[in-house]
C-alpha cells in the first residue's frame, strides 16, 4: 500500500514533468534547437499566476489562463528576437544564446520581483482521496488528469488537424515544407507559443505542489524536464510523456526507498544508463546517415 | 507555338557562388500545356535553374517571369502559392509520415479552417478535412499509391516513392509542374510507365511540365522541346528531332 501511495504521488510529479517536457521536445523537433530559457518561462508563469491570485484576486482559472497569455507571447517574442536572427547560425550559437536569455529572465525577475521567495496561495484543494489505507491528494489526482488531458490534445492536433501536418513536416524536412507552401517560420512560432503555454499550465501545478515562487525556480524542473525529454527521445511526444512519468516514478521512489539527498543523482544516473543502451532513449527514432 | 500562351519567361538568368558562374545568359520559355525538357551532363546547372525558379536560391541576374507575374522579389512560398510545384533528385519526402500524410502536406495552403474550429471539430474542419482527404486519394490513385495510403512513405520502394513526390506536388494545386529525373533509379518498365503517367497528368490537370532528365528515352519520347544546358550555358535549344541532330549537343555528350 506504501509502494502504491509513492508510485502515484511519482507519475503526479512525473506529470509536472511530462508537460514541461513537451515543451522542450516540441522545440527540438520542429526548431532543431535546446531552449535552455524553457525553466525560466516556467517561472515567468509563475510569477503572474502568483500576482494574479494575490494581488489581483483572480479566481484560479481566469489566473491560469492569464498566465498562459503571458507565457505564449513571451515564448514567441523570445524566439523572435533572440533566436530567429540566428537560424541560420551553428547549432552552438542558439545554444549560448538561450543561456544568455535564460540569465536575462531570471536576472530581470529578480530585479522586479526580488530574490525573496514568495509564498504561493493555496488555490487546489487540498483534501485527499481515501481508498481504504490508500491516501491520494486531489492536487496529484488534478496533476495527473490534467497531464492526460494536454497530452490527448496535442495527439489529437498534432495528427488530426491541417497545422499539426506542418508541424510534422517541417521536424522532417524545412526545405521540402516550404516548397509544399507552408510557412516554416510561423509554424515554429506555433510552437513556442504552445510550449509556452504548457509551460504556464506545469508552473500552476509546480507551485500547488512546492508553493515558494522564486527567481530561480524554473531551473531545477525545467533540468529534470529537459532530462524526461532526453530520457524518452528528444523530439518525440510520447516519448516526453514517457520519460516525464518514469522520471518522477524513480525520483520518488529513490526518495522513498534509497535516499532523499542521493535521489537527483540516482535519476541522472538511470538517464545515463538508458542512453548507454539506447542512444536515442526510449522513444526516439534512430537518426540513419546515407552514407 | 504562336497560339500558345507563355507560362514561364526566363530571360537572361544568371547566378554566380563565390566566383564560381554556375549559370550564365540562359533564355527559355514554357508554353501552357507543353511538356518540356531540360538537359545536360553532370554539373551542367540543370538543378541549379529549378532551385531559382523555386526562389531556394535568388539569381544573382535576369528576370523570371511566372504566368505574367515577376518572381524577383518573391520567396519560396509564395512560387508554391503562384503554382509553381517540383520534385527532387534526391527525393525528399517527409519519410516519417504516411504517404496519405505527406499528399495532405501539399493541400496547406488551400486549408483555411482555425486551430479553435479543429479543436472544436467544427463543420468547417470536418469538412475541409474531409475534402482534403478525398482529392489526395485521387491523387493517390492516378499515381498508382492507393493501396498504400496508410504506409509510412520512408518503407516504399524507390520508384513508389518518386511517384508519391509527384503526388504531393500536384497537391499544391500547381500550373508548373518541375520534375528533376523523375525516372532516376526505375527499370524500362517502370519508365514506361512514368511517361505515360505524365501525359495523363499534363492532360487531366492541365498543366505545364518542365523536366531534367538523363534517360533520353523519356525525354525524347514526351518532351515538345529541350533545352540544352553545358557549363551553366544554353547550348542548343529545339525540337527532340533538332536536338539529336545538333552536332554541338553530340559533341557535348560524347566528347571529341
Amino acid at each position: 500500500m506504501e509502494f502504491l501511495s509513492y508510485l502515484i504521488n511519482g507519475l503526479g510529479l512525473g506529470s509536472v514533468y511530462a508537460i514541461i517536457a513537451l515543451g522542450y521536445t516540441m522545440v527540438y523537433g520542429i526548431a532543431k534547437m535546446l531552449n535552455f530559457a524553457h525553466g525560466d518561462v516556467i517561472m515567468i508563469g509563475a510569477y503572474v499566476a502568483f500576482f494574479a491570485l494575490t494581488n489581483f484576486g483572480l479566481p484560479l482559472i481566469p489566473a491560469v489562463l492569464l498566465s498562459v497569455i503571458v507565457c505564449t507571447v513571451l515564448g514567441v517574442t523570445i524566439e523572435r528576437l533572440a533566436y530567429k536572427p540566428l537560424r541560420q547560425a551553428s547549432s552552438l550559437s542558439v545554444l549560448i544564446t538561450a543561456i544568455g536569455v535564460s540569465y536575462f529572465l531570471q536576472n530581470g525577475a529578480q530585479l522586479l520581483w526580488s530574490s525573496a521567495t514568495k509564498v504561493f496561495p493555496a488555490v487546489i484543494s487540498n483534501g485527499s482521496l481515501n481508498i481504504g489505507s490508500l491516501q491520494i491528494s486531489y492536487l496529484t489526482l488534478i496533476t495527473i488528469c490534467v497531464c492526460i488531458l494536454v497530452m490527448a490534445a496535442l495527439t489529437l492536433f498534432i495528427n488530426r488537424t491541417s497545422t499539426g501536418r506542418a508541424m510534422r513536416a517541417c521536424s522532417e524536412d524545412k526545405g521540402a515544407a516550404a516548397l509544399m507552401g507552408i510557412n516554416v517560420n510561423f509554424i515554429i512560432s506555433v510552437t513556442f507559443a504552445i510550449g509556452s503555454g504548457l509551460a504556464a499550465i506545469a508552473s500552476v501545478l509546480l507551485c500547488s505542489t512546492y508553493p515558494s515562487v522564486f527567481p530561480t525556480l524554473g531551473a531545477m524542473p525545467g533540468i529534470k524536464a529537459f532530462t524526461a525529454a532526453v530520457f524518452g527521445g528528444i523530439g518525440s511526444i510520447p516519448g516526453a510523456f514517457l520519460g516525464g512519468l518514469l522520471l518522477g516514478v524513480i525520483e520518488i521512489l529513490a526518495k522513498a526507498y534509497i535516499s532523499t539527498q542521493l535521489s537527483d543523482a540516482i535519476v541522472f544516473a538511470v538517464l545515463i544508463v538508458v542512453l548507454l543502451i539506447k542512444p536515442t532513449g526510449l522513444l526516439g527514432r534512430k537518426l540513419s546517415e546515407k552514407v | 507555338m504562336a497560339d500558345r500562351k507563355v507560362i514561364l519567361d526566363i530571360q537572361g538568368l544568371g547566378i554566380d557562388f563565390g566566383g564560381l558562374t554556375a549559370v550564365n545568359d540562359l533564355n527559355m520559355q514554357v508554353y501552357e500545356g507543353e511538356i518540356a525538357g531540360l538537359i545536360g551532363p553532370n554539373g551542367a546547372g540543370k538543378t541549379t535553374v529549378f532551385n531559382m525558379l523555386t526562389k531556394v536560391y535568388q539569381p544573382t541576374r535576369g528576370k523570371i517571369f511566372f504566368d505574367g507575374m515577376d518572381l524577383e522579389k518573391k520567396n519560396v512560398v509564395d512560387t508554391t502559392k503562384a503554382g509553381i510545384a517540383r520534385t527532387f533528385q534526391n527525393i525528399r519526402l517527409f519519410s516519417g509520415l504516411s504517404v496519405l500524410d505527406n499528399v495532405l502536406t501539399g493541400y496547406h495552403n488551400a486549408i483555411t479552417y482555425s486551430p479553435v474550429e479543429a479543436v472544436l471539430r467544427l463543420h468547417s474542419y470536418r469538412r475541409q478535412e474531409r475534402e482534403a482527404r478525398e482529392k489526395a486519394l485521387e491523387l493517390l490513385d492516378i499515381m498508382e499509391l492507393k493501396d498504400d495510403a496508410e504506409v509510412i512513405a520512408g518503407n516504399l520502394p524507390y520508384g513508389a516513392q518518386r511517384r508519391l513526390e509527384i503526388a504531393r506536388a500536384l497537391a499544391t494545386g500547381p500550373k508548373l509542374l518541375l520534375l528533376d529525373e523523375p525516372a532516376a533509379g526505375m527499370n524500362p518498365q517502370e519508365t514506361e510507365e512514368l511517361m505515360k503517367m505524365i501525359r495523363f497528368i499534363r492532360d487531366h490537370f492541365e498543366i505545364s511540365v518542365l523536366l531534367i532528365e538523363h534517360d533520353m528515352k523519356l525525354v525524347m519520347g514526351i518532351c515538345e522541346r529541350i533545352t540544352v544546358l553545358n557549363y551553366g550555358m544554353m547550348l542548343s535549344q529545339g525540337t527532340p528531332e533538332q536536338i539529336q541532330a545538333d552536332p554541338a549537343v553530340i559533341k557535348a555528350y560524347l566528347g571529341d
